[in-house]
């Protein structure tokens, strides 16, 4: 091995883990402000990349009839939980944005789909289709059991993604694609040739992560979440509603799963199922950092991708199960760091 | 168990016994029962692992996986008949576990299932990978499962020999739920930190629901192995562990008959689904998951306790045998001997806690001798309770030091504080709800016991559950509670929950007894007998510490008082003295008074 395969696996890890370290990024904010572990990630990864696929081949995404049936589930959900004191505002408001819009949506998306639109215009499509789903995904299972103990959010969670992994082999089949690459541009530096498609990962992964950054520190919402975050009760105490942030974390968590998917389609191939998996190392990633830290967990992600990266080189037969496993030595050190001894819900 | 509980179950077990004999039923049938009952068992152990001890694992396909490959290497490379694989193959399972749990039972409840699916996966890729499990093809093979020369080949033979197995398991389990031990699982749901003070290791406990139940994914998977003849990683990757637990949660993850009707529910809708669902999409694939997903999400939303209470309340309420009263004596751990009256104690020397910047106990001295009732009073927020809690070791004290009969006890875990005598009730009530009030009381008797796990599910600590029981029932009859010792402690009014804490903690026969706030919520007659029982295991030679908010309680019956104010120790002295102390009624009545 080489100065120039050194070069090239951390380059191939780096662009890696920049899609992990967002995933993990989605995966506290959800956490600490739903205290759910939102397994589902992964699911958005792979919806967010086999739309894609499936506009740039001309063809309507099946993700456009799941987004229709969630939103009526989130309707049903919504309407139900509600039911007490429903008004014709709330009714219609509920309606247009659970129903109407993916509607919209699809009829947005079987009217361009066909022409086959430039890149961006599709990757929008693609962002358009997936994103919303967090939302109704939060509406439809989550809300009527915030209260639940994290352990039952986290069954459920594994729940929804089994339900979702299926979904996605009716509507995708069990054939993989990959994308057109967002860049075809290089650039050679010295022994390092650097592809344009890591340049746009590396660019939309900083730029999501000062968006985010500004978001938590600049607008009353951000700021709303991180209080959210910090202490529930005393949050809605203040007026901040639980089911409002609730929705504004998931939202995110939808934007940031289906965007990863976007971004890592061109680098390998993506299957109905491949999302998971992704989603697994974003998590190994949230876990180093406790589920709580961001920066830890943009930092463990860097790792993760990086082993990754010379683990397929070393041992490709063996590279998850050398990603999975580094958790264990990392919950070694915290089960030695702290003593349990408080009643859990 | 009632009477009409235990006939229905025993013409259950007749009738599963009887179906291949049946004439019509299918040979299929049978072959989806065998299956049934493998599941069943993985699913007891969840019942054990996630209902009794609120721990979750994605990973009991893997344990499963364990049992399955121990057995198919045995048998096809060293040719070790299947029977002598069996312990081998819980052995390895049953110490994978208990390493595993090791590592990972001490977290927070939430790392544990994640990391279990980590394992999961990377069990998968291992045996999917590594030559010495033949990678994806699996091992093939393997021999029929043949006990002393009888061949169990043939499907009948082998469900029949399933069905004994399930049922064992299912008297091991109950057994096991229904002993020292299983107390002490049963204690991690609710009531892990009052355990602890009961001298609980709930770690311990908690490893060993976790070896239990991957023990029982083992015998499951050793089953399997014998059964299918040939395994490859498939069925043990983590949807099938999903699987298992929605078995569990689907019947009622608290309940043992809950584990069995979840493994038929699922296993027979999942043969169905796995017929119609193709058909109906048009394509070969897992599409099952999505209604196993999808129903998983609703029993969370509107039956979160599954479906067996809907089906127990048949049989009406449940009641427990009760182990018969006292045999031999001598079985449980002797009264500690009393200290003689006077003697000292408990000394405390200036004991400190600070949270952060704010200090909750600053430089607090008091000492409290056997044979008297010292109480601690003050304002609210005054550091009363966390003080007991230093003196429980339930917290780490920042400064100063806790003589128990001379001994330092500063910086002992609750656990070890409560084995030198010193029991304790809770502000906050802290009973098992799930527990009826007698098995709440004998949580108290924990470090009197001394049966293991082994013993409890064979059964051969019944003498030593009788002793306990017996004295259980005296404790009760002490706080007049008696007539309440099977209802379920969380049924039981506040005032009435307070006094099951008292019972528990004379459970433990202290030496040194701290009631923090016993007479919160009891009516005056219910005070007055309370008072009259402190003061007779007062006489008994018992010191207790006492606090209360209840002044006329206090002044009655107290020998000394010690006052704090913000953290500090504001007076010490006799009722009567403390009565007249102006800093005292300054504190509680204001400057103004």
């Amino acid at each position: 091995m080489d100065l120039s395969i050194v070069l090239i696996l951390l380059q191939d890890g780096v662009t890696n883990a920049a899609i992990y370290a967002l995933l993990a990024l989605a995966l506290v904010l959800v956490f600490t402000v739903t205290r759910v572990i939102f397994v589902p990630v992964g699911e958005f990864v792979s919806f967010g990349a086999l739309s894609l696929a499936a506009l740039e081949a001309g063809r309507m995404p099946g993700t456009v009839w799941l987004l229709v049936i969630l939103g009526v589930a989130a309707a049903a959900a919504t309407l139900f939980a509600g039911r007490r004191d429903l008004t014709v505002r709330s009714v219609a408001l509920t309606l247009a944005e659970t129903i109407l819009l993916p509607l919209a949506i699809a009829a947005l998306t079987a009217f361009l789909a066909p022409h086959k639109p430039p890149q961006l215009v599709q990757v929008a499509l693609a962002l358009l289709i997936v994103a919303p789903m967090g939302v109704y995904t939060y509406s439809a299972v989550f809300r009527p059991i915030a209260e639940a103990s994290v352990l039952v959010l986290l069954i459920v969670s594994v729940a929804l993604h089994l339900a979702l992994v299926g979904l996605g082999l009716i509507f995708f089949g069990a054939e993989g694609s990959r994308t057109e690459a967002l860049s075809r541009a290089s650039v050679t530096l010295g022994d390092l040739f650097v592809s344009g498609q890591a340049v746009v990962v590396l660019g939309v992964t900083a730029a999501l992560m000062v968006g985010l950054y500004l978001f938590f520190e600049r607008t009353l919402i951000g700021k709303a979440l991180r209080a959210t975050a910090v202490n529930r009760l005393g949050a809605r105490l203040v007026g901040i509603s639980p089911g409002f942030s609730g929705r504004v974390a998931f939202a995110l968590a939808g934007v940031i799963g289906a965007l990863g998917g976007i971004l890592i389609s061109p680098l390998t191939t993506i299957y109905y199922d491949t999302g998971f998996i992704i989603g697994l190392k974003g998590f190994v990633a949230a876990i180093i950092g406790g589920l709580v830290s961001y920066p830890l967990a943009a930092a463990a992600a860097i790792m993760v991708g990086v082993l990754e990266s010379f683990a397929s080189f070393w041992a490709s037969e063996f590279k998850e199960v050398i990603v999975f496993m580094i958790i264990v030595p990392i919950l070694l050190a915290r089960s030695y760091g702290t003593t349990v001894l408080e009643d859990e819900e | 168990m009632s009477a009409s509980a235990r006939t229905a179950l025993l013409l259950l077990v007749a009738f599963a016994a009887a179906l291949p004999f049946i004439p019509g039923v299918p040979p299929y049938w049978i072959t989806v029962a065998a299956y049934i009952g493998m599941a069943a068992i993985v699913a007891l152990g969840i019942v054990v692992l996630t209902g009794v001890a609120a721990v979750v694992s994605f990973g009991q396909a893997m344990f499963v996986g364990f049992g399955a490959y121990t057995t198919a290497i045995l048998t096809t490379r060293h040719g070790w008949p299947p029977l002598a694989t069996l312990p081998v193959a819980i052995g390895i399972a049953g110490l994978l576990a208990w390493g595993i749990g090791a590592i990972t039972l001490r977290l927070k409840g939430h790392y544990l299932p994640v990391a279990t699916i980590a394992w999961n996966i990377s069990f998968f890729y291992l045996t999917g990978s590594l030559d010495y499990f033949r990678r994806f093809d699996g091992i093939a093979g393997i021999p029929p499962l043949s006990i002393f020369g009888i061949s169990f080949a043939e499907v009948t033979r082998f469900y029949l020999v399933t069905l004994l197995v399930v049922v064992a398991l299912v008297v091991v389990t109950r057994n096991l739920l229904d002993s020292r031990v299983g107390r002490s699982i049963r204690s991690l749901k609710g009531g892990a930190l009052a355990a602890e003070s009961f001298g609980v290791d709930t770690g311990r406990a908690k490893i060993l629901a976790f070896v239990y139940a991957g023990v029982l994914a083992a015998i499951s998977g050793w089953l399997y192995a014998h059964f299918q003849r040939a395994i490859n990683p498939s069925p043990f990757n983590v949807n099938v562990s999903i699987d298992y637990l929605l078995m569990a949660v689907a019947g009622g993850v608290g309940q043992i008959g809950g584990a069995i009707l979840g493994a038929a529910l699922v296993t027979i809708v999942r043969d169905k689904l796995q017929d119609v669902l193709p058909w109906l999409i048009g394509a070969q694939g897992n599409y099952e998951a999505i209604v196993f997903g999808t129903v998983l999400i609703l029993i969370f939303q509107f039956a979160p306790e599954g479906l067996w209470p809907y089906l127990r309340r048949l049989f009406g309420p449940p009641a427990r045998a009760r182990p018969e009263s006292a045999g031999a004596a001598g079985l449980l751990r002797p009264a500690r001997e009393r200290p003689a009256p006077g003697a000292e104690i408990l000394r405390v020397t200036n004991l400190r806690k600070a949270f952060g910047g704010l200090v909750a106990v600053n430089d607090l001295s008091f000492t409290v001798q056997a044979g008297e009732i010292v109480g601690l009073i003050g304002p609210n927020g005054a550091g009363k309770s966390t003080s007991f809690n230093l003196v429980t070791g339930v917290l780490a004290a920042t400064g100063g030091s806790i003589a128990f009969r001379g001994e330092e006890i500063c910086g002992r875990p609750a656990r070890r504080v409560a084995a030198l005598g010193i029991a304790r009730t809770f502000q906050h009530v802290k009973l098992v709800h799930g527990m009826s009030t007698i098995e709440n009381v004998a949580l108290g008797h924990h470090l009197r016991g001394r049966a293991g796990a082994l013993q409890g599910a064979l059964r051969l600590d019944r003498a030593e559950e009788a002793q306990i029981f017996a004295d259980a029932r005296r404790q009760l009859e002490r706080v007049g509670l008696l007539d309440c010792a099977d209802t379920l402690a969380g049924e039981l009014a506040l005032g009435q929950q307070r006094l099951v804490e008292i019972a528990r903690a004379l459970a433990l026969d202290p030496v040194l007894l701290l009631l923090d706030e016993p007479a919160a919520g009891l009516r005056h007659a219910e005070k007055t007998a309370l008072a009259g029982l402190l003061r007779r295991v007062r006489a008994e030679g018992v010191a207790i510490l006492l606090v209360e908010h209840d002044m006329d309680f206090v002044m009655g019956l107290t020998d000394r008082l010690v006052v704090m104010n913000f953290g500090s120790e504001l007076a010490q002295g006799s009722p009567a003295d403390i009565q007249r102390n102006p800093a005292v009624l300054e504190a509680y009545l204001g400057s103004a008074a």
